[in-house]
């Protein structure tokens, strides 16, 4: 697999020469693989929502670097191209509060319109984006205020993958929704993924979500990487994630729990279908009662 | 860049100067300002000066940050002190046209922008020490013989606590509003007058609907804690007058005298 994304040494200090001055991001290295689903965890103030905003451009380093397909995305000027806000699509906290048009579609087409697409290109991408967020097409000219929480969500969420992006970045976009809310969410996400093929990075507080979710997690401690690995590999470090404030799947507390009564089980599961099966295998072997 | 804005922010502490009653302090900010007009003479305004560089001084607030809030105020110093350096009448030593500068004007004009500079520190001193809360809660017990005459000082106050409480919380959410149709490939830079102008569209709209969101739930929530106004309201910090206020008053009071004084000489 290819990087499409890598950050080196990527730095951002906050408000620096000040006495409110706050290092949110500390030499970042990171590769980011075409094509797959990155989970991004971390605790509140770990620097998770620092760093996506500098994957597209938004804020600028303070030192380090982004490449987006091995080029960096400021130039010598120290200008970032527009061009790299449309590869790298940023969905907000609460977007559903960025809506500002009279209807759906043309909230949808602010940003296929930004990008200068003819007409008929943005309509057909409107109704496209519409369709992979499970909106109904005759709601279209509807108002995006008459809709309810989670609906307005998607019509900001379809908003940025009307620009077609290479690599969707989604600040938690399952807060403040009910559990079915966050199922839909999180399921229109992954089938965006396998029908586009993009990169998609997931920010979240919830472990079991994004466990099932993400081919490899990004695990952010005070400012830092602490881990970047498969699910399997990273919940098999259950103690330094609980050390840096941050939760672990209840089925892998379930099995840490296990092995401390002596059995011998594997703590790196992170589903209750995996855990079923390593029970099993336990029970065959004789070393459950 | 919001973020910039120091006019009427908080610097929490615990100096004399923060403990101060708001009342005294509101009442004390008034008499400055009517002290800075007494005096005219460059001792006045020496003990003027030292007076108020004590005051910084006591309240720990960095200088550099008092003199950074000076910034935007100071076209306006200069313009007034550019009409009163031409336009005052007296002994003229420079004359060119309709132009002419007298040694009144460069007197009034270097004063003036004493005068306003110190008034400027002296208010934003009041702000920079005095929480919000505490600042309309002085100013509604200051006003509230005016309730006499039916006056809504109650309801203004809390208009005015509502509002200064927002200006952060606000301008945090216009920021995020901007980052996110940034992200959309929104141009604020580019274009020229009326484009820019529609370019704001994007960030209004949200930030008043999220405006009117805010002022709903906090009315809800104000609701259900049964605010109803003024009426048989308590406090839970009562306003007292301590020795510090008293301490202040007094200190104040000689200042005063001795500016009077000296005013007489023209000193």
């Amino acid at each position: 697999m290819s990087t499409i994304l890598e950050t080196r040494g990527l730095t951002h200090v906050y408000g620096a020469g000040t006495p409110f001055e706050r290092t949110a991001l500390d030499h970042v290295d990171l590769k980011i693989q075409k094509g797959e689903i990155l989970g991004v965890i971390g605790h509140t103030g770990s620097g998770k929502s620092t760093l996506i905003q500098h994957l597209n451009g938004l804020l600028k380093p303070t030192a380090g670097e982004v490449l987006l397909d091995g080029q960096s995305i400021w130039n010598e000027k120290g200008k970032c191209a527009r061009e790299t806000r449309f590869r790298v699509g940023l969905v907000f906290q609460y977007p559903e509060y960025q809506l500002f048009e009279e209807t759906i579609a043309k909230d949808i087409a602010f940003g296929p319109t930004n990008m200068g697409l003819p007409q008929a290109e943005i309509d057909e991408r409107v109704l496209e984006s519409m369709r992979a967020v499970g909106l109904d097409e005759n709601m279209a000219n509807q108002s995006p205020f008459a809709l309810s929480g989670g609906q307005k969500r998607r019509v900001a969420i379809a908003g940025v993958i009307a620009m077609r992006p290479d690599v969707l970045v989604l600040d938690e976009p399952t807060a403040g929704l009910d559990p079915a809310g966050r199922d839909e969410i999180l399921g229109l996400v992954k089938r965006y993924h396998d029908q586009s093929g993009a990169t998609v990075l997931i920010v979240s507080h919830s472990m079991e979500d994004i466990a099932r979710l993400a081919d490899r997690l990004l695990v952010m401690n005070q400012a830092k990487v602490l881990f970047c690995d498969t699910p399997r590999e990273v919940f098999s470090h259950a103690n330094q994630i609980i050390a840096a404030g941050l939760d672990i799947p209840m089925i892998t507390k379930v099995m840490l729990e296990l092995k401390k009564r002596g059995h011998d089980v594997d703590t790196s599961v992170f589903t209750v279908e995996q855990a079923l099966d390593v029970l099993r295998a336990c029970k065959q072997k004789g070393g459950m009662r | 860049m919001l973020k910039d804005i120091t006019i009427g922010q908080f610097f929490p502490g615990d100096s004399a100067v923060h403990r101060l009653d708001p009342r005294v302090k509101i009442v004390l900010t008034v008499a400055f300002i009517v002290l800075l007009f007494l005096a005219n003479g460059p001792i006045s305004y020496a003990i003027i000066l030292a007076f108020l560089g004590i005051i910084i001084g006591i309240s720990r607030i960095s200088p550099k940050l008092v003199v950074r809030g000076l910034k935007p105020v100071l076209f306006i110093v200069m313009f007034t002190a550019v009409l009163n350096l031409f336009y005052t009448p007296g002994e003229y030593i420079w004359q060119w046209g309709f132009l002419h500068i007298s040694r009144e004007g460069i007197r009034t004009a270097v004063f003036m922008v004493i005068r306003l500079m110190l008034l400027i520190i002296a208010t934003s001193m009041l702000t920079y020490t005095t929480s919000p809360i505490q600042l309309t809660d002085g100013l509604e017990r200051l006003l509230s013989p005016l309730k006499k005459l039916h006056a809504p000082v109650h309801e203004l106050s809390m208009m005015m606590s509502i509002a200064l409480r927002f200006i952060p919380t606000l301008i945090e959410e216009t920021e995020k509003i901007i980052s996110a149709q940034k992200a959309r490939g929104a141009d604020f830079e580019s274009g020229n007058l009326i484009q820019r102008a529609r370019a704001m569209i994007p960030i209004l709209v949200p930030l008043f609907i999220s405006a009117f969101r805010r002022a709903d739930e906090l009315a809800t929530a104000m609701e259900c804690r049964l605010y109803r106004g003024d009426v048989g309201r308590t406090r839970m910090k009562q306003l007292k007058i301590g020795r510090v206020d008293i301490c202040a008053v007094v200190i104040f009071a000689l200042v005063t005298a001795a500016v009077v004084l000296l005013g007489r000489y023209g000193l």
